[in-house]
C-alpha cells in the first residue's frame, strides 16, 4: 500500500492510499470545525441540504440517477464528532475502476459531484433553497429525537453531557434540538459560506487510482473553493482531573426492562504525553473490543464469573482523554455491577493481572490494527483520527509498538484514571419514585 | 478442490464436497491480512420440530440460539478463550435459517481453523453450564425486547406468520428457554450439526487444500443425513392478521411492513428469483425510486427506511422498514407503486446498480462466506450473479411485483410513542 499526504489547495489536505487490493473505493471529504453548541446542528445540517441538489442535478431524483449510473455508488452526508472537533462533509464509496470496463471508471464522475455537491448547490438568489433547509431540519430534529430509540447510545450520550456540563465535549455530534429548530434558510447560507471560507479540510482516497491522477480530478473538483483566513487553532481540550473529587452519580428513568450503567472515566496524566499503543493495550486488557475481549477483566469477571450482565464493554477516546464503560444490567445489580466494573479498573491500574492476559491484550490489539488495513472505511477513520493528533504513524507501525508493550507500560497508562461519572437508566414509573 | 475462475469478477473459487456431505467452498484472497472462516450448520431458529432415532422432538423456542451460546464450552473449558490467545476474534449468530459460527483472525489461519472444527463438532453440556447460561439469554431477551426496531420486526412476523415457528422470536422468550436442558442440546447438536447439513466457507489468503484437509481430518467421515423438520400446515401467503400498533418509549412512530412470497425456490432458480425480487425492491422502494423519493421529500420517510428479503424455514418474505409519522399512507403509497410502470433506462440503471453492490460485496468477508454458506444450502453458486442478473429482463420483474406484492398480502406493525395513545 502506497501512502502520501499533500496540501492540495491552502488548508485543504489529501490523504492517499493507493492499492489494487479492493473492489471498492473510498472517498470522504470533511469540513473540520470546533465543536460549539451555537453551531453544532448547523453544521451537522449542511451536508444533509446539499445533498438535495446541485446546479446540474438539482434534486435527488437526479442525484440518484447520476449514482446509479456510477454502478450504484453512495455519497452519503457525513457527521462526526472526533474529541471537540466537528467534522462535516461527505462520505462516498464506489466500485474500484479497476472491474469495471475501461471508460466506466466512476472516479473522475465521483469527484466532479463530490465538488459539486460542496460548492455549487441548488440555490435560489444565491440562497439555499428554504423547502430543502426546513425540510432536512426536520430530519436533523427527528434524528436527534431518535438517539433515545438506541437505549445505549442515548445511556452514554447523557453521561457525557452530565459528566462534561462546561466542556464543548458534551455537545452531541447532530447538536441539540432547540438550537437546530431555529435554524433559517438565510442565516444557514452565511454559516455555509463561512464555514467553507474557514475550515480546514481532510479529504481521503484508497483506491487503485495513481495519486497523480486522484490529485489532480479532486484540485479539478475543489477549484472554486473560497479560502479565506483559515481556522487552524480547532483542537480538543483535555481535562486531565474529575470534575469533583469522588464520582458524581446520576439516574434517570425510562420504560426499559434492563438498566444501562455507564460510567466515566478521565484518563489524567497519561494523557500529558499519550503512548498510544499503551492505551490500546490498557483498554483491551480491561474490555475494549476486538479478539481480546472475550479475556478481558471485564468480560470475564462483570459478564462470565458473575452473570452480571449482558454486555460490558469499555471505549477510549484518546483525542479527549476519556474511557466510558457501558453495561446492560437487571437494575437489582447495580451496586453489585458498579463494584465490580470499579474493582477490574483498580486491578488493572494496580497491574493485577496475569501475563497470559497481557499476551492475550497485545495480540488483539495488534491483530485489531493489522486487519484493519483490509477495511477501507476503517482505514479512512484511523487516518482522520491520526491526522487531527497530528501522528504519522500507520497501522502496521503501531501494531508493531503494542507488541512491546509492557506491564510497567500499562500501569504507566492506568495509572491516573479516576472515574468522574456514574450514569443509570432504569424502569419504573416517575410516580412510583416520588413516592420512595 | 474444484477451481473455477470467474475472470469479469476477478476472482476464483474452489469447491468441494467431502464424502461426509461437507460443502467446501474457499476465496482465496491474495494481498489481504485478514482471513475469515465460517461454519454454518442449516439450522436455525424455525427449526423446532424433527423426529430423531424414532422419537419425535417438540423443542422451546430459542433453543437453536441457546445451543450456539453453549457450543463454546469444552470440556477444558470455554473456546473463545483459545481464538482470544491467537488475536483471532470469534463468534456466532443464530437466523431462523441457519448458526453460523466463524472467527477472524491475522495470523494462525490453520490452527484457528482446527479450533473452529472441533468445537463446533464437540457437543459438551451439563446441567451446571447450561443453568448458568440461562440468565444471560434472559438479558439478551429483554434486551431484545426493549428495543423498539427488534420490537417492530418480530410484531411484523407474528402478523404474518402466528403460530408457525416464524412467528416466533429466534432467542425464544423468557418463558420458553427455561425448558431447555441439556438433553434437548444434545438431541438437536446429533440432529443438525452433522457435516452433510453444514457449509465451511472461507475468504482470505489461505491455502484451499489446506482447509479442505483440516475438514477432512477434524471431522467425522460417515454421511448421515439430518432429519426432516416439521414446520406444520403450509403458511400461506396471507398475512394471518393485517395490523398491530403498540407504543413503546420511542420519539417517532417506528412500522415494519411485512409480505410473504411463498415456497422458495432451490437450486439456481433460487439465485434468479433472489434477484428478481432484488431489482423489483429496488425499482419499486430503492433510494432512487419514484415512491420513495416522493415520500422522502414530503417528509414522510427518512434515510432509517430499508427493505429486505429473508429466506428461512421453506418460505420467502419481505419486510420494509422504517421511521413515520404516517405509517398506514407510507405503506399504501409504496404499494401503489407496484402499479406503477417501470421506466426501461431506470430499469437498466437499477441493474447496474445491484452490479455494483454484488462486486463491492466481494470485499465484505461477512457477507462473502455467509453468502457462500446461503448459495451451499439453497443450492446456487453465488458467483454467478452477473451472468443471472444480466439475463432478467424488466419484464421479469414486473411480473414477479404483480405476482407478489399486491397490497392485500402485507401486514403492518407500528411502534408509537406513548403520548399519542394518551
Amino acid at each position: 500500500m502506497e501512502r502520501t499526504r499533500r496540501e492540495l489547495l491552502p488548508g485543504v489536505f489529501l490523504t492517499y492510499i493507493g492499492t489494487d487490493k479492493f473492489k471498492t473505493s473510498i472517498l470522504s471529504l470533511h469540513l473540520l470545525t470546533g465543536l460549539d453548541r451555537q453551531t453544532a446542528a448547523q453544521n451537522a445540517l449542511l451536508p444533509g441540504v446539499l445533498r438535495r441538489g446541485t446546479v446540474a442535478s438539482p434534486d435527488l431524483t437526479a442525484l440518484a440517477a447520476r449514482l446509479d449510473g456510477m454502478y450504484g455508488a453512495h455519497i452519503e452526508p457525513s457527521v462526526r464528532k472526533l474529541g471537540e472537533i466537528q467534522a462535516v462533509g461527505f462520505a462516498a464509496d464506489f466500485v474500484d475502476g479497476a472491474c469495471l470496463p475501461p471508460g466506466e471508471e466512476p472516479l473522475e464522475d465521483m469527484t466532479a459531484l463530490l465538488g459539486e455537491l460542496l460548492l455549487a448547490p441548488n440555490t435560489r438568489g444565491g440562497l439555499l433553497l428554504p423547502q430543502y433547509v426546513e425540510s432536512e431540519r426536520e430530519k436533523l430534529l427527528h434524528q436527534i429525537r431518535a438517539l433515545v430509540n438506541d437505549r445505549a447510545a442515548y445511556a452514554q450520550s447523557r453521561l457525557l453531557r452530565l459528566m462534561c456540563p462546561g466542556e464543548a465535549y458534551a455537545v452531541d455530534a447532530l447538536g441539540d434540538e432547540e438550537t437546530a429548530r431555529a435554524i433559517g434558510y438565510v442565516a444557514l447560507t452565511r454559516h455555509y459560506r463561512a464555514l467553507l471560507a474557514a475550515s480546514p479540510i481532510e479529504i481521503f482516497y484508497c483506491g487503485s487510482a495513481p495519486a497523480d491522477r486522484v490529485a489532480a480530478a479532486l484540485t479539478d473538483a475543489l477549484a472554486a473553493l473560497p479560502r479565506g483566513e483559515l481556522d487552524l487553532d480547532i483542537g480538543t481540550d483535555v481535562r486531565l482531573n474529575t470534575v469533583e473529587e469522588g464520582p458524581r452519580t446520576f439516574a434517570e428513568r425510562m420504560d426499559v426492562e434492563q438498566g444501562k450503567l455507564v460510567l466515566g472515566y478521565r484518563l489524567g496524566e497519561a494523557m500529558e504525553e499519550p503512548d498510544m499503543a499503551a492505551l490500546r493495550v490498557m483498554n483491551a486488557l480491561l474490555g475494549g473490543g476486538g479478539a481480546a475481549y472475550v479475556n478481558s477483566r471485564l468480560f470475564v469477571n462483570v459478564r462470565e464469573r458473575m452473570s452480571l450482565c449482558y454486555y460490558v464493554h469499555s471505549a477510549l477516546d484518546v483525542m479527549k482523554g476519556l474511557m466510558i464503560v457501558n453495561s446492560g444490567i437487571d437494575p437489582a445489580d447495580y451496586d453489585k455491577t458498579k463494584d465490580e466494573i470499579d474493582c477490574q479498573v483498580w486491578a488493572v491500574k494496580e497491574g493485577a493481572f496475569t501475563d497470559e492476559e497481557l499476551r492475550t491484550a497485545r495480540m488483539g490489539v495488534s491483530a485489531d490494527l493489522l486487519t484493519l488495513t483490509d477495511q477501507p472505511d476503517r482505514l479512512e477513520s484511523f487516518w482522520l483520527e491520526q491526522n487531527l493528533l497530528g501522528l504519522d504513524y500507520g497501522p502496521e507501525e503501531l501494531a508493531a509498538l503494542a507488541e512491546d508493550v509492557t506491564r510497567a507500560d500499562v500501569m504507566k497508562a492506568a495509572a491516573g484514571i479516576a472515574c468522574d461519572a456514574v450514569y443509570f437508566l432504569s424502569g419504573g414509573r416517575e410516580e412510583e419514585d416520588e413516592e420512595n | 478442490m474444484k477451481r473455477t475462475d470467474y475472470p469479469a469478477l476477478g476472482m476464483a473459487a474452489y469447491t468441494s464436497t467431502l464424502p461426509n456431505g461437507l460443502a467446501v467452498c474457499v476465496v482465496p484472497k491474495p494481498g489481504w491480512r485478514k482471513c475469515r472462516a465460517s461454519f454454518v450448520t442449516n439450522y436455525g431458529g424455525a427449526d423446532r420440530r424433527f423426529v430423531l432415532d424414532g422419537r419425535r422432538y417438540d423443542t422451546p423456542a430459542g433453543v437453536a440460539h441457546y445451543l450456539e451460546h453453549k457450543m463454546f464450552d469444552m470440556p477444558d473449558g470455554s473456546v473463545d478463550g483459545i481464538f482470544a490467545g491467537r488475536g483471532a476474534d470469534s463468534n456466532a449468530y443464530t437466523s431462523y435459517a441457519v448458526t453460523s459460527y466463524h472467527f477472524t483472525c491475522a495470523g494462525q489461519f490453520e490452527e484457528n481453523l482446527r479450533t473452529l472444527l472441533r468445537f463446533v463438532s464437540t457437543p459438551y453440556f451439563t446441567g451446571q453450564t447450561v443453568e448458568k447460561e440461562r440468565g444471560i439469554i434472559a438479558q439478551e431477551i429483554v434486551e431484545g425486547e426493549d428495543d423498539p426496531s427488534w420490537a417492530v420486526y418480530q410484531d411484523c412476523l407474528k402478523l404474518l406468520f402466528g403460530g408457525h415457528p416464524l412467528g416466533s422470536d429466534v432467542v425464544g422468550t423468557v418463558a420458553s428457554i427455561q425448558d431447555v436442558t441439556p438433553e434437548i442440546l444434545a438431541a438437536c447438536h446429533r440432529a443438525f450439526y452433522v457435516p452433510a447439513n453444514m457449509a465451511l466457507c472461507v475468504a482470505g489468503d489461505v491455502d484451499p487444500e489446506a482447509v479442505e484437509r483440516a475438514a477432512l481430518e477434524a471431522l467425522p467421515g460417515d454421511r448421515a443425513a439430518a432429519p426432516a423438520r416439521d414446520y406444520g400446515p403450509d403458511p400461506g401467503v396471507e398475512p394471518v392478521e393485517k395490523s398491530r400498533r403498540r407504543t413503546m418509549e420511542v420519539s417517532v412512530p417506528l412500522f415494519c411492513a411485512g409480505a410473504k412470497l411463498g415456497p422458495a425456490a432451490k437450486g439456481p432458480e433460487a439465485l434468479r428469483e433472489r434477484l428478481t425480487a432484488e431489482l423489483a425492491m429496488r425499482c419499486l422502494w430503492g433510494k432512487s425510486a419514484p415512491a420513495y423519493l416522493e415520500l422522502y421529500e414530503k417528509g414522510l420517510l427518512n434515510d432509517s427506511f430499508f427493505f429486505e428479503l429473508d429466506h428461512a424455514a421453506g418460505q420467502s418474505f419481505l419486510i420494509l422498514s422504517g421511521e413515520s409519522d404516517r405509517p398506514e399512507a407510507v405503506l399504501s403509497q409504496l404499494t401503489a407503486a407496484v402499479e406503477r410502470p417501470i421506466d426501461p433506462a431506470f430499469f437498466l440503471r437499477q441493474k447496474k446498480a445491484v452490479y455494483g453492490g454484488f462486486i463491492r460485496m466481494l470485499d465484505d468477508f461477512f457477507e462473502l462466506t455467509e453468502s457462500m454458506a446461503d448459495g451451499c444450502f439453497a443450492g446456487f453458486d453465488l458467483f454467478e450473479t452477473p451472468g443471472v442478473l444480466d439475463g432478467i429482463t424488466c419484464a421479469d420483474v414486473s411480473a414477479w411485483a404483480a405476482e407478489h406484492l399486491a397490497a392485500g398480502r402485507f401486514a403492518l406493525s407500528i411502534i408509537c410513542p406513548k403520548e399519542e395513545q394518551a
